[in-house]
């Protein structure tokens, strides 16, 4: 757990030295739910309607932009060959730069979300599922957006690729998520949805960093 | 015959699935095919450049 | 364990090439003639169902299709694992023959379900229905697959980088296959795997069957024909090679 920690404070601390660019995926978070009102002109009804939806395409289409910060930039100095190199399993590393990525990341986007949920005419009571289903889906997301990253960190332009690779894998979070969050705006039970939400959670943080590892090992030969 | 390409009113669903179905099988026959003459066509090139080198021209004594 | 010599084989390109060209011609002929029996009896022979009439006639073409195309990915995740872990080379070909036949087998699933959704259930596209939505998945991942492996420059880096891709991605056909169990789905529930036996009469099922068999051969002359341009393309200049396209100039 040492590893653990000493890589995901190292993250952190680089991933705040250039606190700016942490707001990039916000910004873009925001013009994208600014955007869909825009093209749709929507009544308020049909707002509530699109809003759920609107919210989760947002959350998976901003969660790609700060991909370069998982593993790119440290391929280019030089320090991913270093961690891969060094005694600690590169699981651990991987699971701590993938925590990193969901803590500076996702949880800001996460924030942002009661305040679009209220430009979108969401009832309040729907807010704390909204948030459950986002706070459920992160890990899965963020293992996900990881091994896009791992899987393309040799090529020179991969960003394109990504998200291509990365987005058809996170529809089922977007179906559960939308669909937990449907629910709750009905006022019907949500556990199912969110159930199996937390179950892929599970999955992916228990399996994926094998995988990504395993890509970003294979990347670097 | 005709009811046979009606098929009820549903004719255009039956047929243009089946038909879908026929045209790619069709197209993966030929990618397919088109995939391993041109890699034989490649491996011939290469096999005549590799035979090519070894025939020197003759050398002429300098009188 | 002493292997049987033939597994040792099947780790030979030149072996696996020839063995393709000796099985291509019966799989082709036998495939082809399945079709054509199948497509007849199941579009002439076989009488009209009941509740949908004619337009149940596309049982004989679309869960063929979807099965195959989860099979194409199943063979391409197989191969690619064992290519990954015990570095075959011949491995990573099979599952880069694989993938464009599986992606092609898969839109035909997702066409002619569409097409028989139509008069069945009154739409062609349901958003959010289950099996639907893995389906497409399964046509993306194998796009996905396609899509990173042209991304790269060096084939052995290709080959194992998309070989995590292929075995990541297999998790979803055991979801497309129970998702109309586990899930409320317009798509019927399972008509030939399920306990008490097929629930369909003999003169429906034998050329479902039939279609089975026709479209199983057909993915595999398909699939040998492609791996045998793979190998070729793979093994460049080697001996074998240039003995077989019958080399040079004399």
């Amino acid at each position: 757990m040492n590893v653990f920690r000493a890589v995901l404070l190292r993250d952190l601390r680089v991933a705040f030295r250039r606190w700016s660019e942490l707001a990039h995926p916000l910004i873009f978070f925001v013009i994208v739910v600014t955007l869909f009102p825009l093209a749709l002109s929507p009544t308020a009804a049909q707002l509530r309607e699109v809003g759920v939806g609107v919210l989760w395409v947002a959350t998976l289409l901003s969660s790609l932009l700060a991909l370069d910060g998982l593993f790119r930039g440290d391929a280019d100095d030089g320090s991913l060959e270093q961690l891969l190199l060094s005694p600690a399993p590169m699981t651990i590393t991987v699971l701590a730069k993938v925590t990193a990525h969901a803590l500076v990341t996702l949880v800001p986007l996460i924030c942002l979300v009661p305040l679009s949920a209220y430009t979108f005419n969401i009832p309040v009571a729907a807010l704390p599922t909204l948030a459950a289903a986002l706070l459920l889906a992160a890990p899965t997301l963020s293992v996900l957006v990881a091994l896009g990253a791992a899987l393309t960190v040799s090529l020179r332009r991969g960003g394109s690729i990504v998200g291509l690779l990365v987005l058809p894998l996170t529809a089922p979070l977007l179906i559960f998520g939308t669909r937990a969050t449907d629910l709750s705006v009905n006022g019907e039970p949500t556990a199912a949805p969110l159930l199996l939400l937390g179950a892929l959670a599970a999955l992916a943080v228990s399996l994926g960093p094998l995988a990504i590892a395993a890509a970003v090992k294979v990347g670097l030969e | 015959m005709t009811e046979f390409f009606l098929m009820d009113g549903h004719g255009a669903y039956v047929w243009s699935a089946y038909g879908i179905t026929l045209a790619v099988l069709i197209l993966n026959v030929r990618l397919a095919r088109a995939k391993h003459r041109s890699a034989l066509q490649r491996a011939r090139e290469l096999a005549a450049q590799a035979e090519a080198p070894r025939k020197q021209p003759t050398v002429r004594r300098l009188q | 364990m002493k292997l049987p010599r033939w597994f040792h084989q099947l780790g030979s390109p030149p072996y696996v090439y020839r063995l393709a060209d000796r099985l291509c011609p019966w799989l082709g002929w036998l495939g082809v003639s399945l079709l054509v029996v199948g497509a007849y009896w199941g579009l002439v022979i076989a009488p009209p169902d009941y509740q949908q009439g004619e337009s149940y006639r596309i049982i004989y073409i679309h869960p063929q299709t979807a099965y195959i195309g989860m099979m194409s990915y199943v063979v391409m995740a197989i191969a690619a694992g064992i290519g990954y872990v015990w570095r075959l080379k011949l491995a990573h070909a099979v599952a880069v023959s694989a993938a464009p036949i599986g992606a092609w087998f898969t839109f035909c699933a997702l066409f002619t379900g569409a097409v028989w959704g139509r008069p069945t259930w009154g739409t062609y596209w349901q958003w959010g229905d289950p099996r639907i939505m893995f389906e497409a998945l399964l046509l993306f991942l194998f796009l996905g697959y396609l899509a990173l492996r042209g991304a790269f420059d060096e084939r052995d880096k290709a080959d194992r980088v998309t070989a995590i891709l292929a075995v990541v991605g297999v998790v979803n056909i055991p979801i497309v296959h129970y998702s109309v169990e586990w899930w409320n789905s317009i798509h019927q529930g399972p008509t030939i795997l399920r306990a008490g036996g097929p629930a369909m009469t003999n003169d429906m099922l034998a050329p479902f069957l039939i279609m089975v068999a026709a479209f199983t051969l057909t993915f595999y002359w398909l699939l040998l024909r492609r791996l045998q341009g793979e190998i070729v393309e793979r093994e460049g200049d080697a001996r074998w090679i240039r003995e077989l396209v019958g080399a040079g100039t004399p």
